[in-house]
C-alpha cells in the first residue's frame, strides 16, 4: 500500500501535515505504537528538510508486510557535503528559517537515529532523494 | 470490560442534531436513529458535548447530598475553581463556612492538596531527572486522552496523584485523628467543576481505589450555598491554603508552582491535542514542564461550573492576592503521593487484526471517501466524511446514510423510471 504526499515549498505552516496524516493511517492499521512514533519523528524531520532545503517535493510512503519505506524527493540544490550534514549541530539554514524554530542541525542525525536504514542520493543542482526504512 | 462514564445522554431531550458529534475532540459520538450515542471506549469525559448541546441533553452523572447519610462525619472538599463562582465580595472563609451550614461537619481545601502536588513536582524536577517535557497529570480528561491517543507520552507524565486525591488523604487523616472515628466512617466529598473528575473517582486510572467517597457537582453545591451565604456572618478559620494552591484554578497556576524555568500552560482540549501532537513528534524537548487542561481557562472553565470562565478566572486572581503565597509544608512525603499503578494504554481496534486485510480495508475506505461530498456536515450521524468512510468499512454505517449520495441515487432512479415509462409508451404506440 502506497500513500503519496505533496510537500509544497511555499508554506512552512503546513509542514508536519504529511507525517500527522500518515501517523493516523498507521494507527488504523494496528501498527505498534513505538514504531509509529519512530516513523512520525523521522518523517517529520525529513518533511521539514524537503521543504526547507529542497524547496519542496514529494513523499512516497509504502507499507509492506515487514517494513515501512519512506522516499523523499526534491529538485533542490542538493547537499554539498554529506559528511558535514550528518554532524549534529551542523546547519546551513538561513537566519530567517532559524527564527521559525527550524535549522538546529539535528535533522539528518535524528532521522538516522529513528530509522533502520537511511540512504541519501544527492547531486548538486539536481536534487536529493532520501530513502528511509523502518522494519516492522 | 465495563467503562464508567459521568457524561451520559438524556434521550428524551436529544433532538439528534449534529452539535455534539462535530465538537467531540475524540470523535466519540454518532447520531443513530435520531439520537446521539456515545462510544464508551472513546469518550474521555471532557464535557465538551455538555457545553455545546443546546437541548441540554448531555448530562454529568454525579452523587447527591443524600449520600452524606452513609457516613458519621462528612467533609466537603471544594476545588479551588469553586471560589471563582462567587462574587469577590464573599471571602474564601465565608464560602468554606457556608459548607458547614448545608450538612457538612468540616471542610478541607483541595487547593492545599495542590500545594503538596506542587512541592512533590518541584522535588521530582530537581532530584529525579525525569523525561522532558514533564507533562502534568492533574486533568483527568487529558490523562485519558493521552492513554488513548498518545500512549508513547505516558512516560513523560508526572506520576503523582491529583490535588483532589492528595487533599482527600490529608482531610481524612486529620479528621480521623480529631474525631477518633475509623477512616471508613468519614465521608470525603469533592465539589467538582467537571465530569472527568467524577469518572476519575468512580474508575481511577492510577489508584486501586479513590480516596474520595463521593463527588457533588459545583452547580448543585452552588445552588445550596448561594441561598445561605449572606447569612454567614461569622466566618470560621477554615482556610488552610495559600495563593499557590488557589492559583491552580486558572491556566498557568500549576506551572507557577513548579518553579521551573521553561514551562508552557495550555488550555482547551483542541489546543491540548495540538501540543501533544508536537511533543509526540519529538518537539518541545527543551521545555521543563507542560500544564494541560481540557477546559478553557483551566478548571475555572469546567463544564459543571456556573460562571463565565474568564470572569471566574479573574476572581481567582483577586482571591489569591488576599492570601500568603504558600503555607509551609512540613510533612511532605513524595513517595506517598505517587501513583499506585501505571496507566493502562487504551488503543482502538485496528481496521483488521491482519495487516494485509487492514490495508485492503484502508484502501476501500479511501475509495468510499472519494465518493463522499467532503462537506463534513454531520447529517449522516458521523462527525466527518472521513469518519463516515471508516464507519462504513467497520460495518457501522452505510453509504445510504449520506444524504448527498442518497440524493444522487434518487435522481438516477427517477431518471431511470422516466426512461422506462417513455419506453413503455413507445411500446404501446407501436402496439
Amino acid at each position: 500500500m502506497i500513500k503519496r504526499y505533496i510537500l509544497s515549498g511555499e508554506d512552512f505552516s503546513i509542514a508536519g501535515e504529511a507525517s500527522s496524516s500518515f501517523k493516523a493511517v498507521l494507527k488504523k492499521l494496528g501498527i505498534d505504537a513505538g514504531i509509529i512514533r519512530r516513523v512520525a519523528i523521522a518523517m517529520y524531520e525529513a518533511e521539514i528538510n524537503t521543504i526547507v532545503h529542497g524547496g519542496g517535493g514529494e513523499c512516497e510512503a509504502e507499507i509492506e508486510g515487514n517494513k515501512i519505506t519512506l522516499v523523499f524527493r526534491d529538485q533542490g540544490p542538493g547537499i554539498p557535503n554529506l559528511d558535514l550534514a550528518m554532524q549534529e549541530g551542523y546547519s546551513t539554514a538561513t537566519e530567517e528559517i532559524r527564527e521559525l524554530g527550524f535549522g538546529a542541525g539535528m535533522g539528518l542525525p535524528n532521522i538516522k537515529k529513528y530509522t533502520d536504514s537511511m540512504n541519501i542520493e544527492t547531486e548538486p543542482g539536481k536534487g536529493t532523494t532520501v530513502t528511509l526504512v523502518i522494519n516492522l | 470490560m465495563e467503562y464508567f462514564h459521568s457524561v451520559t445522554l438524556d434521550t428524551n431531550k436529544c433532538h439528534g442534531c449534529t452539535n455534539c458529534i462535530t465538537h467531540c475532540p475524540t470523535e466519540a459520538i454518532r447520531v443513530q436513529n435520531g439520537k446521539a450515542k456515545i462510544i464508551k471506549e472513546r469518550c474521555i469525559d471532557c464535557g465538551e458535548c455538555i457545553r455545546v448541546c443546546q437541548s441540554h441533553a448531555k448530562i454529568a452523572v454525579a452523587d447527591t447530598f443524600a449520600m452524606l447519610d452513609d457516613f458519621k462525619y462528612n467533609i466537603a472538599m471544594p476545588a479551588p475553581s469553586f471560589y471563582g463562582q462567587f462574587n469577590s465580595m464573599f471571602t474564601i472563609g465565608q464560602i468554606l463556612t457556608a459548607f458547614k451550614k448545608i450538612g457538612f461537619d468540616h471542610v478541607f481545601e483541595v487547593a492545599r492538596g495542590a500545594e503538596y502536588v506542587s512541592a512533590a513536582t518541584r522535588y521530582i524536577l530537581e532530584n529525579e531527572n525525569p523525561k522532558k517535557p514533564v507533562i502534568s497529570s492533574a486533568c483527568p480528561a487529558v490523562l485519558r486522552l493521552i492513554r488513548e491517543r498518545f500512549p508513547n507520552l505516558l512516560g513523560n507524565v508526572l506520576n503523582i496523584i491529583s490535588p483532589m486525591e492528595t487533599a482527600a488523604i490529608l482531610a481524612r487523616r486529620e479528621a480521623s485523628e480529631k474525631t477518633g472515628l475509623a477512616p471508613e466512617e468519614i465521608g470525603v466529598f469533592f465539589i467538582s467543576p467537571c465530569p472527568a473528575k467524577v469518572t476519575s473517582v468512580k474508575s481511577p486510572l492510577t489508584l486501586e481505589k479513590s480516596n474520595v467517597s463521593g463527588v457533588i457537582t459545583a452547580k448543585s453545591a452552588f445552588k445550596k450555598i448561594i441561598s445561605i451565604i449572606e447569612d454567614v456572618s461569622e466566618e470560621e478559620n477554615l482556610s488552610v491554603s495559600g495563593s499557590e494552591g488557589i492559583f491552580w484554578a486558572r491556566t498557568g497556576g500549576e506551572c507557577l508552582g513548579t518553579g521551573s524555568v521553561e514551562t508552557i500552560a495550555v488550555d482547551e482540549i483542541h489546543n491540548v491535542i495540538t501540543v501533544l501532537e508536537e511533543i509526540d513528534n519529538g518537539k518541545m524537548t527543551s521545555v521543563d514542564f507542560v500544564e494541560l487542561s481540557a477546559c478553557p481557562s483551566g478548571c475555572s472553565g469546567g463544564a459543571l461550573n456556573i460562571e463565565n470562565p474568564f470572569l471566574a478566572s479573574s476572581r481567582i486572581s483577586q482571591q489569591s492576592k488576599k492570601k500568603p503565597q504558600i503555607k509551609e509544608i512540613k510533612d511532605l512525603d513524595v513517595d506517598g503521593l505517587r501513583w499506585e499503578k501505571e496507566v493502562q494504554i487504551m488503543t482502538f481496534a485496528p481496521l483488521d487484526s491482519d495487516l494485509g486485510e487492514a490495508m485492503r480495508k484502508m484502501e476501500l475506505m479511501e475509495e468510499i471517501y472519494e465518493r463522499l461530498p467532503k462537506l463534513d456536515c454531520g447529517s449522516c450521524g458521523s462527525p466527518s466524511c472521513k469518519t463516515l468512510a471508516e464507519d462504513i468499512v467497520r460495518g457501522f454505517a452505510s453509504e445510504n446514510d449520506c444524504i448527498f449520495l442518497m440524493r444522487e441515487k434518487v435522481r438516477d432512479l427517477a431518471k431511470e423510471l422516466f426512461e422506462l415509462n417513455e419506453n413503455y409508451r413507445d411500446f404501446k404506440k407501436e402496439g
